[in-house]
């Protein structure tokens, strides 16, 4: 399996370079594109990201695997992040993993047998005031019930 | 407590993120104000309004605006803190989705006071939506040269660019913020013993708050003296206060400095939920020691007040706990998230972190032993004051005021009364 970005990205690439004092400043950017594109970051992505910021390619490397929100896994379609932080927790987040669990038939860290859903609970999303939160892939769903469940998943489906 | 909006002030308008709107209810007014200033009058006005940084810590800005240096030989830079991750705390975000372009006429003002060039937004990636929000009314403002190669016509070269962190709560600290902004894992930086600019990538920088920013047109506009008819004389102005928890109404209410606890939550919050007794308030964010419901009906919302209390105003971002909550659930809950968001640089917080987690876990299914509530203070103050960055002694804080105010509930643990 190769990696390589797509036109797009690269010309995006150029266009931030300008942006900044180093190229070095890039590795999140680039990780970010090449997680867009293949939902999870390589080691091809971390090999191709360095080669183009001139630096070696375990500091890109050291970058990917320190961020929580880069995958170095593979991912379902739907990745589902559950807020577990205090705010959530207060305001009914058991309840709602305990049915998308039953739901999905899955438990936090697994992906469901097709491939379609993958569970996380993950700290602070940064949205207590509509608690209880969760992201899918990019998109946040906030003051959740079971029954908002149902409707959210219905739509992924 | 009077109505005090001036971050919040068009957050009621219709599509009040769009530039037309933004525009009709007095966007970028403060810019033709603040090019007829000289930078140094600009830092001064600050200085004057007493304005104190809005990301938890409070530091005056203006003296930190003047940190930076006015004839530096090489490019100057603006960091914008939209790392938003403090448990508790959900204001920046309402400040990029509902009014971004004040935050861009913040970030104008500040970058010629200060002479940079290049700012750059730092959000946490979790905020997408926001992000992409915010990407529009940026590239809205090129468009219609506000910024770019010319400010608002006005012979000042000002780029504005998003970059996107990834998941890492300690990127809000400001040192790992830059780090992170030059492609690093986010690790805290030893700090100077006098007081100095941040560096990125070796040139002087500015790192504030997106809310610190966008207070900022407010006070250029109307002066000093207008922002501190708000607020008290060491805490001047207003702060996104925010609700979450056991509350009837959870949300950002701004409101003055100086208010009180009780009065606010019971106002804007509409009082407890399900009509049960207060327990705690966590008073600003996570890292803040908590209040017992005793304190929190005595003190006001000012730096001082807290302090005074023995815990401190943060992030303003409150966490309300009724009567039934259980709190040694509520600090496993809070240790699990520090467990995971230590950037594992300083042993005491990358080892202390996860031995108070185990210490509360083991009590909660029955299996402590006597010395551990002990020992959670001891490990505690191992944690306090031995490491590069000030999270560990916001843990440490946190266990101490959990542990002592409410020593019985630990204890309960250990005769199996739960």
């Amino acid at each position: 399996m190769s990696f390589v970005f797509t036109d797009e990205n690269l010309k995006k690439i150029e266009a931030l370079k300008e942006r900044y004092p180093s190229p070095k400043a890039l590795s999140l950017p680039c990780l970010w594109m090449a997680q867009h594109q293949e939902s999870m970051v390589s080691m091809e992505a971390v090999e191709v990201i360095a080669e183009l910021l001139d630096t070696p390619p375990m500091e890109i490397y050291r970058v990917a695997t320190f961020y929580t929100m880069l995958n170095l896994e593979p991912v379902g379609k739907y990745h589902i992040q559950l807020c577990k932080t205090l705010s959530c927790a207060l305001c009914g987040k058991a309840e709602v993993l305990k049915h998308l669990q039953e739901r999905l038939d899955i438990v936090p860290g697994e992906s469901s047998a097709d491939g379609k859903f993958t569970l996380t609970q993950v700290e602070c999303l940064g949205s207590c005031g509509t608690a209880p939160v969760m992201q899918v892939n990019d998109v946040y769903y906030e003051e959740l019930t079971p029954e908002k469940i149902d409707e959210i998943l219905e739509t992924l489906r | 407590m009077r109505e005090s909006k001036i971050v919040s002030r068009k957050f009621g308008h219709k599509e009040s993120h769009t530039l037309q709107v933004a525009r009709k209810h007095g966007g970028y007014s403060a810019i033709d104000a603040a090019f007829a200033l000289e930078a140094t009058e600009i830092i001064d006005i600050i200085k004057v309004s007493g304005l104190r940084g809005k990301g938890g810590g409070g530091a005056p800005v203006g003296n930190k605006w003047a940190l930076m240096p006015q004839d530096h030989d090489g490019p100057s830079y603006l960091a914008v803190n939209a790392d938003e991750s403090e448990p508790g705390t959900f204001k920046d975000r309402q400040i990029m989705a509902k009014d971004p372009h004040l935050l861009i006429e913040g970030i104008i003002i500040t970058c010629y006071a200060i002479g940079a060039h290049d700012a750059y937004i730092y959000i946490r990636g979790e905020y997408y939506q926001f992000q992409q929000i915010l990407q529009k009314a940026i590239d809205e403002a090129y468009a219609e040269g506000i910024i770019g190669e010319k400010v608002m016509g006005h012979d000042y070269r000002l780029d504005i660019t998003i970059h996107r962190g990834a998941g890492a709560y300690i990127c809000g600290e400001k040192s790992a913020l830059l780090e992170s902004m030059e492609g690093k894992r986010g690790h805290p930086r030893l700090k100077p013993q006098q007081k100095e600019p941040e560096w990125y990538f070796g040139n002087p920088t500015l790192v504030n708050n997106v809310e610190t920013i966008a207070t900022v047109p407010f006070i250029v506009k109307k002066g000093a003296k207008a922002y501190r008819l708000y607020g008290t004389d060491s805490s001047p102005g207003t702060l996104l206060f925010g609700l979450s928890g056991h509350v009837n109404r959870p949300g950002i209410y701004e409101a003055e400095f100086g208010v009180s606890m009780l009065e606010y939550i019971e106002q804007y919050g509409g009082g407890v939920k399900g009509g049960k007794r207060l327990k705690a308030v966590i008073p600003g964010g996570a890292s803040t020691p908590v209040l017992t419901a005793q304190e929190a009906s005595c003190v006001r919302l000012d730096y001082e007040d807290l302090r005074v209390m023995g815990s401190t105003l943060g992030t303003g971002g409150m966490i309300v706990m009724d009567e039934d909550t259980c709190m040694v659930s509520a600090l496993k809950n809070l240790l699990e998230f520090y467990h995971h968001e230590s950037c594992g640089q300083c042993t005491p917080c990358r080892e202390g972190t996860g031995w108070v987690d185990g210490i509360v876990e083991s009590l909660l299914k029955g299996e402590g032993t006597e010395e551990d509530v002990d020992r959670l203070l001891d490990v505690s103050q191992t944690m306090n004051g031995k490491t590069i960055c000030v999270f560990a002694p916001a843990v440490s804080g946190v266990i101490d005021s959990f542990v002592t105010k409410f020593r019985g509930e630990f204890e309960a643990y250990l005769k199996g009364a739960r």
